[in-house]
């Protein structure tokens, strides 16, 4: 565990607040992570002393932001080990960096007939975007099943994989039970096809250390908000040959090179697809809070949560009733569950009362509620400033509120 | 009893309860105790749309009074289900219409009243209300 959590936490000052009179236990860190006072810092000395448009202005400040802004894409670029800056295109988080692909990927390389292949545990955000373009341009959207622990099943991916596949789109970390899918694995099986592969990684970069060209994704998708930064503000990754194959966006200022009303040339990556101001306030907040996950060190991050999973798994386990959904070797940041058949939604509204916030529903995946036969979970998911202690209160609690409904 | 005074009722009722947990015990005495529904009613077409739990609630008119049914698959809604049956059951089309919700608030339920909560709340009043608007359209006042 980490030695220093009490001094994290006072770095987050929601954690100090009380929810129904008592002190908060924010265990709906999948959801949206909390914030530390350096990144909130950081957003506000951005509108203080150099907020000033972007990449246009020869003035002081705007040549200040700009810097922030692309020093700040930087910051991503080597956080996830991409090869060029270029690389990392800004967009407003996970879901539009999905659609963003699948708008223009499915516009140039998708003809009728063609599959995209994504997973029976995707949140509704990997799954929605392909749907559009698959009813578009009449294609197929497949999908790989799951077991009953959760995992995925490796031998129907293989068969799936065809030469009608045109893209992969798969979860790194499921949202709704935590569980890791072998990436590497599947890009390389893949790859032996020449089918390229986008990684949801929304629920991995805020956890583990992922080098995009270790994986040798061709696309890697993630939110600020999940990782300790603002809202509004997430990332696309894309090599640069894909990236540049394919057509624009959205259209607008910033991502053209010459306008007339008989033709239009579109500017270099990445602002090909950057279309419109971007949020350079956000974008600097986001590398301030990478440089406070890199300061704890991703290593120490993973190995305080993975330990905080086990402990929260086991301690749940001494309940009676108990039903994890995902049980895996293969793991990261989330515990979904029921007890008994006591509905998610009143669990989590007495908990609620309790001050603890956990997440109830079907996690914006309910085809992975189907699979399991189930209208939701209880999810608890884990950041590094979460400690043992409070996990206990939720396991008090839990025994508390169980008594209620016998 | 008029539907205000129902709720003022309903109000003196839960005054009793200092503390939270006994009033979401009470919710889930008066959930266990909504009476059971046929399955028959639990259709697409009267379920609530915007709950994070299933809610259904069917309706009939005879006599000049809305007979409601109900149910729900989480106890604390089916609780809360079964206070808004209190007061609008067998009541007139026009009294349902008209009337003002003012209970919730009123005994510490307010936090499920907004659109966003994910129990509807509100949009289990609407739907009453709705069916009070339509029988009084069709039968009159």
């Amino acid at each position: 565990m980490l030695q220093n959590v009490d001094q994290i936490r006072a770095d987050f000052p929601i954690l100090a607040e009380t929810v129904h009179g008592k002190p908060l236990v924010y265990f709906d860190n999948a959801a949206t992570t909390q914030k530390p006072r350096q990144v909130v810092e950081k957003l506000t000395e951005a509108y203080y002393k150099y907020n000033s448009n972007i990449h246009r202005g020869v003035h002081h400040l705007s040549q200040v932001a700009t810097e922030a802004h692309e020093n700040a894409r930087k910051t991503v670029q080597q956080f996830i080990g991409a090869a060029h800056d270029h690389e990392i295109v800004f967009t407003r988080g996970t879901t539009e960096s999905i659609n963003l692909v699948a708008a223009t990927f499915c516009e140039k390389f998708c003809t009728e007939g063609d599959e995209i292949l994504i997973s029976g545990m995707e949140h509704h955000s990997n799954i929605v975007p392909w749907q559009l373009m698959a009813e578009r341009k009449n294609l197929k959207l497949k999908v790989i099943p799951f077991f009953d622990n959760g995992e995925l099943d490796m031998e129907a991916y293989k068969v799936l994989l065809s030469a009608k596949t045109k893209l992969v789109s798969i979860a790194h970390v499921a949202n709704s039970t935590g569980i890791v899918n072998p990436i590497k694995e599947i890009i390389q099986l893949a790859h032996a096809q020449n089918i390229p592969v986008l990684v949801d990684a929304a629920q991995s970069v805020p956890h583990f250390k992922v080098n995009v060209q270790e994986l040798d994704c061709d696309f890697l998708v993630f939110s600020g908000h999940k990782m300790y930064g603002p809202t509004g503000i997430g990332v696309l990754y894309g090599k640069e040959d894909l990236l540049n194959a394919l057509p624009p966006y959205q259209g607008g200022g910033e991502m053209i090179e010459t306008v007339t009303f008989e033709k239009t040339t579109y500017n270099a990556l990445p602002f090909k697809f950057e279309a419109g101001t971007p949020d350079y306030v956000a974008s600097v907040a986001l590398a301030e809070a990478i440089r406070y996950m890199q300061h704890i060190g991703l290593d120490a991050i993973k190995q305080h949560e993975d330990e905080l999973l086990a402990y929260a798994t086991e301690q749940l386990k001494t309940l009676d009733g108990v039903r994890i959904f995902g049980e895996s070797m293969h793991k990261s940041g989330v515990l979904s569950f029921l007890i008994h058949d006591i509905h998610p939604f009143d669990l989590g509204t007495l908990l609620d009362q309790m001050g603890i916030a956990i997440r109830t529903g079907h996690h914006c995946a309910q085809p992975v509620m189907d699979r399991f036969g189930i209208p939701g979970t209880m999810r608890a998911s884990f950041a590094f400033y979460n400690t043992k202690a409070e996990v206990d209160s939720l396991i008090k609690a839990l025994k508390r509120i169980v008594v209620m409904f016998a | 009893m008029t539907i205000n005074e129902i709720q003022d009722d309903i109000i003196e009722e839960f005054s009793v309860f200092d503390d939270w947990m006994d009033k979401y015990a009470y919710l889930i005495d008066l959930g266990n105790g909504l009476p059971v529904v046929d399955d028959s009613i639990k259709t697409e077409q009267n379920l609530i749309k915007g709950c994070q739990s299933r809610v259904w609630i069917d309706a009939s008119y005879k006599d000049g009074i809305v007979h409601f049914d109900a149910d729900s698959d989480a106890i604390i809604v089916k609780g809360i289900v079964a206070l808004l049956m209190k007061i609008y059951n067998d009541k007139a089309p026009q009294e349902i219409m008209n009337s003002d919700l003012y209970f919730a608030e009123k005994i510490g339920l307010s936090q499920h009243l907004s659109p966003t909560r994910s129990n509807g709340l509100l949009a289990m009043i609407k739907q009453i209300k709705l069916y009070g608007m339509a029988f009084n359209a069709k039968y009159g006042g």
